[in-house]
């Protein structure tokens, strides 16, 4: 088994390069080292001015995705015995403008998250005197799987909707908006399908599908999205067939 | 705070950071399988627009007589149009194939509180497509 | 006690569902990714604080009319440890050094079970099921460790489900008697699930099988996990009364970071969270309220930022010379303390990395950084960070060597019986003006429960079946 393991970083400072370039790091081999920790190993000992982002080590914190070898990964969950003996290509998020090495810049999902008003809306808020809201596990099962997004962006490096146009809400935010939408607390369906139903919403997604194999808590963004149009398309007909309902 | 995106020659100005975007080529589905697999699933609806319409005219030539059905058949029996159809044929079942795959993943049906597996979906859509195919070929066979 | 859990994610849903929320509210500006370096104090009062913006390099100053530090605890001074690589005690040394004190710093929480190099907590769930805890001969050692004996199903209280400082201590003791694993990163025990058979793992267990296969290559239902007893929360923190109020006026603190105390000397499984929910309502609100109240900040801390401002180009970003890697200190500091002040204590061992420690800050002044750019400088943060996480040590270890007394969480092998007369009180550290510490204790008020004899294994049975229940 090979002691060491070559790892090729993109390195880009804004002060001095034009474009990212890369560069080679000869870093140990371990059968239970992740990719992170081969890039832990480069900032302690080789080079401390690589920046990247990390946190849990443990994948529920969604900060330290990246691509490595082309593919969105979360650098905490990624073997390096997955690649050995070859070399790991490690880059920052694809799609997201680079700020510096490995770091991306994300207000652009911040921005979107906040359009689709992820939160429970009433049309009468309870008081705290009134007690808490009741929902039956069966309740809690129908959004349960949209509820795990731990916000790593991955299924942005994915999508190629988005890659293409930026203004794309992206899988995370839509799947994020139906995990309300089908909660039993919510009432705020209506508000987020006026905002959804543009053509950065839910209608830019062409169901290429990747989002959902990249995700590495299983959300299905995909399959959101498309249960998201299926509703969509029902409440278009509705006000078709029946527009004395109440909006 | 403003961030200058780089082209080029644009000057780094200290406390303005400076974010490089990565252009998308126009050839990214040639990368990966899974996206290969996409575009053609996406192209394949030219195909299925194709057969519709080789299929209305079938109908409206059966419908003016044998004559006419006749000639429709000769102009058919071109070995550029076999190809044609069978590249069409091709396509027409990748894309459905797909699409009841796909199915499931929109149509979430719940009964007693559970998800209906994927499994039944997808095959519910194949067991329709069969037996409206069989009705189909006996109606025509008989 | 009860707690309305979900699975093992309930931390998880409620730190979505709080940020979610707080999107609703435009009046809520966050101002992501800037690094508080210092507090900003004048006239005995908190006036604003002091940050980089990690996207510019930019230096800010933050007037404020009060503050809230919610920055979680301080588990990376130590090796081992549950905690993610952001908790470095970054509030508890920027309170204690504007001039808060610390609080029961020397209680710091083990969990028994932790994967050794990545610090993944492998829930008692695990032990509950009817995981056993082997050493390097296959014996399940906790048998002589006055936990019972053992039991063809796992009995509550006993053996691998004995409370939590007990099963570390245990750990500890075997350490020293070398009947321990020697694993890559240090010495090990091993959790034994293979005997339950895959079917129960992964029905009951699959969070547990998960993370060993996702985040180290180990499989459960195979292998022997490799665990030791790693930091998972620590009970100290900024001392804080029940309304989140230091004794500094405008500096609030709420949850892990702060010590109000709710968790005494020894914290209960899931009580962090309801502290989080409780604390963080009360604390925002008397915090909105002190806020509501006070005056504008003086202009005296305008000069005091622009200071902090040369002070972290100087030190830190235009430095040359020295030689020292953030790494190395960082290293040094972590075995010390848990080679000092893990989970047995000694005076002698106490004051060892009392030493080493004055050494550390020293060598501190002479880290270079490679990294001296301004936009998104992380190296810059781990510095910052380090430094933070030597007050924090300092502070740790200093209130160990005062309180010659065990108690919960802080067992001394040199005073191994509580103390009720002269320690039944809370330490707070104080930093001085030249750097070093000085530790003073606040009495405890019993209210309700005076202390009592803790008996685990046969004595508790026997003593509960004497109370009739």
């Amino acid at each position: 088994m090979a002691e060491t393991i070559q790892l090729e970083v993109t390195r880009y400072s804004p002060e001095h390069d034009a474009a990212p370039t890369f560069q080679r790091f000869e870093v140990p081999y371990r059968r239970d080292w992740v990719v992170l920790d081969a890039l832990n190993y480069i900032k302690d000992q080789l080079d401390g001015s690589l920046s990247y982002r990390w946190s849990c080590r443990m994948g529920i914190c969604g900060s330290c995705g990246m691509m490595v070898n082309g593919e969105p990964k979360l650098t905490c969950a990624t073997f390096l015995s997955s690649y050995a003996p070859d070399a790991v290509r490690v880059e920052p998020l694809r799609y997201f403008p680079v700020v510096r090495d490995l770091v991306i810049e994300m207000s652009d999902f911040m921005v979107k998250l906040k359009k689709v008003k992820p939160w429970i809306i009433q049309k009468e808020e309870k008081s705290i005197a009134d007690g808490e809201y009741l929902q039956t596990p069966q309740q809690l099962d129908v959004y349960k799987q949209f509820s795990m997004c731990i916000n790593c962006m991955l299924c942005y490096a994915a999508c190629p909707v988005y890659g293409l146009d930026p203004l794309f809400t992206g899988p995370a935010a839509i799947a994020l908006a139906q995990r309300y939408n089908i909660d039993s607390r919510d009432q705020g369906a209506k508000e987020r399908m006026d905002i959804l139903s543009q053509h950065e919403g839910i209608w830019a997604c062409t169901f290429v599908g990747e989002c959902t194999e990249v995700c590495p808590k299983h959300v299905d963004p995909a399959g959101a999205i498309q249960q998201y149009k299926l509703t969509a398309a029902k409440e278009w007909f509705k006000s078709l067939l029946m527009p004395w309902g109440a909006k | 705070m403003t961030p200058h995106e780089t082209k080029g020659e644009t000057q780094y100005t200290a406390y303005h950071p400076r974010w490089y975007r990565t252009r998308v080529s126009t050839y990214w589905w040639l990368g990966k399988w899974y996206y290969l697999k996409f575009v053609l699933r996406e192209l394949s609806s030219i195909f299925v627009a194709y057969f519709v319409v080789i299929t209305l005219l079938q109908i409206h030539s059966l419908s003016r007589g044998p004559e006419a059905y006749a000639r429709f058949e000769e102009r058919m029996r071109n070995p550029l149009m076999i190809a044609l159809d069978a590249i069409s044929f091709l396509f027409v079942l990748f894309h459905t194939i797909t699409w009841f795959n796909l199915a499931p993943r929109a149509m979430v049906v719940r009964l007693g509180g559970k998800r209906v597996p994927e499994i039944l979906i997808a095959g519910s859509n194949y067991v329709a497509w069969l037996v409206i195919s069989a009705s189909v070929a006996w109606f025509i066979l008989r | 006690m009860r707690t309305w859990f979900a699975a093992d994610k309930t931390g998880f849903h409620m730190l979505h569902a709080l940020f979610q929320t707080s999107l609703k509210y435009d009046t809520v500006i966050r101002y992501d990714e800037w690094f508080v370096t210092k507090l900003l104090v004048d006239d005995g009062c908190v006036q604003g604080a002091v940050a980089i913006e990690l996207m510019s390099g930019k230096i800010q100053a933050i007037t404020a009319h009060a503050i809230i530090l919610c920055t979680g605890g301080c588990g990376r001074v130590f090796p081992f440890t549950t905690n993610a690589n952001i908790k470095n005690g970054d509030g508890m040394a920027l309170a204690y050094r504007a001039g808060a004190p610390l609080k029961d710093m020397e209680f710091v929480q083990y969990h028994p079970t932790g994967l050794p190099f990545t610090g993944i907590l492998i829930t008692e769930a695990a032990r509950a099921e009817g995981g056993y805890m082997l050493n390097k001969d296959g014996y399940r050692y906790l048998q002589d460790y006055n936990l019972g004996k053992p039991q063809p199903k796992p009995v509550l209280r006993s053996m691998e489900l004995g409370p939590r400082d007990r099963l570390s201590q245990a750990f500890v003791m075997e350490m020293e008697k070398g009947r321990t694993i020697k694993g890559p990163y240090g010495d090990v025990v091993h959790l034994d699930l293979r005997h339950l058979g895959e079917k129960l793992i992964s029905t009951k267990l699959p969070f547990v099988r998960e993370l060993c296969l996702k985040y180290q290559n180990i499989d459960p239902i195979k292998e022997l996990i490799p665990v030791r007893p790693v930091v998972h929360y620590m009970m100290g923190g900024v001392h804080t009364n029940i309304n989140g109020a230091t004794p500094l006026p405008g500096l609030y603190a709420a949850g892990e970071v702060a010590c109000v105390s709710i968790n005494g000397a020894n914290r209960l499984g899931s009580n962090s969270l309801p502290e989080l929910l409780v604390f963080g309502a009360r604390v925002g609100r008397a915090a909105a309220e002190f806020a509501s109240k006070h005056t504008a900040p003086s202009a005296a801390i305008l000069a005091q930022a622009m200071d902090e401002n040369r002070r972290l180009r100087k030190q830190l970003l235009e430095k040359t010379g020295g030689g020292e890697r953030i790494a190395t200190i960082r290293d040094e500091m972590q075995k010390a303390i848990e080679d000092g002040a893990g989970i047995y204590r000694t005076g002698t061992s106490l004051v060892e990395t009392v030493t080493k420690l004055r050494e550390l800050q020293q060598r501190y002044t002479n880290t270079v950084l490679d990294d001296r750019g301004l936009t998104f400088n992380t190296e810059l943060i781990a510095a910052m960070e380090l430094g933070f996480m030597l007050d924090a040590a300092e502070a740790i270890v200093q209130c160990a060597l005062h309180r010659t007394e065990s108690r919960g969480a802080h067992q001394r092998t040199d005073f191994p019986k509580r103390n009720d007369e002269k320690f039944l009180a809370h330490s707070l550290v104080y930093r001085n003006a030249d750097g070093s510490s000085r530790v003073e204790y606040l009495p405890v008020k019993i209210t309700r429960w005076p202390p009592g004899e803790r008996v685990y294994g046969e004595p508790s049975q026997t003593k509960e079946a004497q109370a009739g229940r």
